[in-house]
């Protein structure tokens, strides 16, 4: 029998976990001397307040879905992927090749023909970590964060060199064409004079990422892949011996992982910059770590922390522009998150389970 | 005057979160003797000796030692109140000499040479004492488990312990050292040392103590003097039923060879030669128990057939060779070719904890056509198809939805069971079908191997336990050191024969 109701493992942990955090950001906050009431007003005001709010929190949301479910899919196999960056930084190469090169008649082909390229560089960057995995065992957290440095190097190198236009003082390649624009949210929501979502970046791929967050549910639960994803992931022993291929498994689902995170590009790239700039990802890609992390690796829960996250980066870049708080403590307040949702998950989770035992025992006695 | 208990434990009671592994505990232990506690596993044998160690602080009750109230927070407690204890997995630096790991932790000064000489004055004496030889010398990797074991009681009197306390002792002796075990503790109680010996085993409680108490679900249920108690008593009082400790089988009916290997041998990842050129067939409707101390090589060949550890040589199953090292030798491929396999270990391998009883009863099977609806898993079809399992090999509780971490050892082994058996194969492996498993369990499970039997399948049975081997087998070969020692017909060899196979004899060798 397990310790705790479902419920409480899912909803009432994370809760407080960021309680907690939220506690101890306002006590930095009032340490620096501003009012973390005003801040938190601030951080709501900025980003839900406004059609404008929510169209740059489900922007960032959008990006932290897809590397949130990336490193979700890698958990399940026990893998942890914290490659996410580079594969996301591979994945804009893609959809600014595909981009570029490729005319494109009309944006949903444009959008179709960029999300696979995504996620082909993205997995192909996963690939090589995972097959030194597979096959040498040469550790994949080591690997993969190698490879975030190779990846930034070749994007630097690129976009100094071959993808920049003649005569550009800037590292970035040129505009995509106009047939690539995907629609934003203002393009979607906005009827008649009453502009929503105006100038926010949110676009048609954070529909695209709840689809991913299904396709990845359904992979996950319902398919014979991911219950072999699953096996192996709770017991490298157990599925050897029910005839699970390791090397399979440690290759598929981290071609996943990284196809998904290198989708991340339809979001950041086509649909925001529609070019490719240097440091695109803007650490999304650990983002995705910590999201995984409270949403327990599933999709919904992986949803909802984007959405928090979301909430923070744009609530965060609110503070930094009205308050002497500076840029840095957003950092501090969404490394708090991590810590008391990932890092010290037992901290909430030990007392918790005994209350409830302590519950049950009264219950039965 | 009456001399106070040794040890003597009241009301101890310890819970792991919702489980309450000692409930109300008290025992009194006299000096000079040696006393059993049995029970089956997960009865709180060890929880309850690891209190007394200092491993686990009580949630209630108390300790005397010696008549004295004594506080046990830690193992240094322990140690300086006496008590030693020799835990069924050794704790001893590989590549230490003996005399290193006995003198380790108790060095007399900063400096070690006076330490080293002075325990291997000691040892010496205790050697004479106790029938307790070993070499000083000696690297602790290259002696056999006997002499690490007596290391381990070497240990512990070098530390002035009077009580000492033995957890599973013989799960991985052979018969030969055992008895030799029995004298030591023999020659211990005789020199007034106070002995407790915990095991699942009742021949050894018969054999060995004076006194034996009976635990069971966390609570002591009977201390009784073992001259006045019988086998089946103690059983009963385990189980808290009668059980019948004898499997009842007919004689076998033996069919044409399912199973043959030729020339086996095994190379683990670390390049070291687990099976040597072992040939061996299994013919349908017949029991062939494997035999061995563990690790001589024996679970290397059931992954071998299980189909997840390469290997040389050539296997037929049904007269056709089996792929051992390509693309077919995985488990998936077995299974296809009507291998069963029932694995040793079943926490680790044959079983995903945290799965579900329906998840684990496809386990394996997950490509079974009858499972799948279009691209995804038919999870009502293999929930069905579990309840009906549940309810066949009585697996309780008989909820498909629950954690395989939450039922008893016996009823996960019986998930086990039933996911193999029930896929009717003309060849079963089973390795070790009731380690950790309760008696009434035990009764279950053997009666299901030999219903299978009597079906005309073959069977593969590896068992460290010889009493397994001898009442299940209809034919049994000895493995040590990787290799076959030969075979036996159960009725025409005993433990005796056996026992000394294990340990690497020949018949003529002991001549």
């Amino acid at each position: 029998m397990d310790a705790m109701p479902k419920w409480a493992d899912v909803v009432l942990i994370p809760l407080i976990s960021l309680i907690l955090a939220a506690i101890l950001s306002a006590l930095v906050i009032l340490a620096i001397g501003e009012s973390p009431v005003e801040a938190l007003n601030l951080m709501i005001e900025g980003a839900l307040g406004s059609t404008y709010g929510w169209g740059y929190t489900l922007y960032y949301a959008t990006n932290f879905i897809f590397t949130g479910l990336a490193v979700s899919v890698a958990f399940h196999a026990r893998m942890f992927n914290i490659g996410g960056e580079g594969q996301a930084m591979l994945g804009g190469l893609g959809v600014a090749l595909i981009c570029l090169y490729i005319p494109w008649p009309h944006w949903s082909l444009a959008l179709f023909g960029a999300a696979i390229a995504a996620a082909l560089f993205g997995a192909a960057w996963a690939a090589i970590p995972a097959f030194l995995q597979a096959k040498r065992g040469s550790h994949i957290v080591i690997t993969t964060i190698m490879f975030n440095f190779i990846a930034a190097a070749l994007l630097n190198y690129l976009l100094i060199g071959a993808l920049k236009p003649t005569g550009s003082m800037e590292p970035a390649t040129g505009k995509f064409p106009e047939a690539t624009h995907l629609p934003s949210f203002q393009d979607m929501f906005s009827f008649g004079e009453t502009a929503l979502f105006r100038g926010a970046p949110a676009n048609v791929s954070f529909f695209v990422a709840i689809i991913a967050c299904f396709a990845v549910w359904a992979l996950i639960w319902k398919t014979k892949l991911g219950y072999e994803i699953r096996s192996f992931g709770h017991s490298e022993t157990a599925a050897k011996y029910a005839g699970i291929s390791p090397t399979k498994i440690i290759m598929v689902s981290m071609l996943i992982s990284g196809g998904l995170a290198g989708m991340m590009a339809i979001n950041n790239v086509q649909g925001e910059a529609e070019r490719l700039v240097l440091n695109a990802v803007e650490g999304a890609g650990f983002i995705g770590i910590a999201v995984a992390l409270m949403g327990r690796s599933h999709p919904f829960g992986v949803f909802l922390a984007a959405i928090l996250f979301g909430f923070l980066y744009q609530g965060g870049a609110e503070l930094a522009l009205w308050t002497k708080i500076p840029r840095e403590m957003i950092v501090v307040i969404q490394a708090l998150v991590i810590l008391f949702t990932g890092a010290l998950d037992d901290m909430v989770r030990a007392p918790l389970e005994r209350m409830f035992l302590a519950m049950r025992r009264k219950g039965d006695a | 005057m009456t001399t106070a208990p040794a040890i003597e434990l009241k009301g101890i009671s310890k819970s792991f979160g919702p489980v309450q592994a000692n409930k109300d505990i008290s025992i009194c232990v006299m000096p000079g003797t040696i006393h059993g506690i049995i029970g089956e596993n997960g009865a709180g044998k060890s929880t309850l000796m690891s209190i007394l160690y200092g491993f686990y602080k009580a949630d209630a009750g108390e300790i005397f030692i010696a008549g004295q109230k004594t506080t046990i927070p830690d193992s240094q407690a322990a140690i300086a109140a006496g008590i030693g204890m020799v835990f069924q997995h050794f704790k001893l630096v590989e590549n230490f000499t003996v005399l290193e790991n006995i003198v380790l932790g108790a060095e007399d000064s900063g400096l070690l040479r006076p330490s080293l000489a002075r325990a291997r004055r000691e040892l010496k004496a205790l050697a004479d004492e106790y029938e307790l030889n070993v070499d000083p010398d000696a690297v602790v990797q290259d002696i056999g488990v006997g002499m690490q074991q007596r290391v381990e009681i070497l240990k512990a009197l070098y530390r002035r312990a009077d009580i000492l306390i033995l957890d599973e002792p013989t799960g991985v002796l052979t018969p030969a050292e055992a008895d030799h075990l029995f004298r030591i503790l023999e020659n211990l109680k005789r020199e007034g040392k106070t002995i407790i010996l915990i095991t699942h085993k009742l021949r050894e409680i018969m054999d060995a103590t004076d006194t034996v108490s009976v635990m069971r679900r966390g609570e002591m249920t009977a201390t009784v003097k073992t001259a006045d108690t019988s086998p089946a008593e103690l059983a009963e009082l385990m189980v808290g039923r009668k059980v019948l400790l004898q499997v009842e089988k007919a004689p076998a009916q033996v069919g044409a060879t399912i199973l043959d290997v030729q020339n086996l041998n095994v190379t683990d990842n670390k390049g070291v030669h687990r099976v040597k050129d072992v040939s061996f067939n299994v013919k349908a409707g017949e029991i062939l128990g494997i035999a061995g101390v563990s690790g001589n090589g024996q679970s290397e060949l059931l992954e071998v057939l299980g189909g997840y550890e390469k290997a040389t040589g050539q296997i037929l199953m049904n007269g056709t060779p089996i792929d051992l090292t390509g693309a077919k030798s995985d488990g998936r491929s077995r299974r296809a070719r009507g291998i069963a396999h029932v694995p040793e270990d079943r926490q680790r391998e044959g079983l995903i904890m945290d799965y579900q009883a329906w998840e684990n009863v496809a386990f394996g099977y997950h490509h079974d056509p009858a499972f799948q609806s279009g691209m995804f898993m038919n999870h009502a079809a293999i929930k069905a198809d579990t309840v009906e399992k549940m309810a066949r090999f009585d697996v309780r509780p008989p909820d498909p939805r629950l954690a395989a971490k939450s039922f008893s050892g016996g009823n996960q082994q019986k998930i086990v069971l039933a996911r193999e058996i029930e896929r009717n194969p003309d060849l079963l492996l089973i390795g070790q079908p009731t380690r950790g498993v309760d008696i009434g369990a035990i009764e279950f499970i053997h009666q299901q191997i030999v219903a299978l039997r009597d079906q005309g399948k073959a069977i593969l049975l590896v068992s460290v336990e010889l009493e397994e081997i001898l009442a299940l087998s209809d034919r049994i070969a000895v493995m040590f050191d990787g290799r076959m020692m030969g075979e036996r017909m159960p009725q025409d060899t005993d433990e005796k024969e056996l026992g000394m196979m294990m340990a690497g004899m020949t018949k003529e060798d002991a001549a």
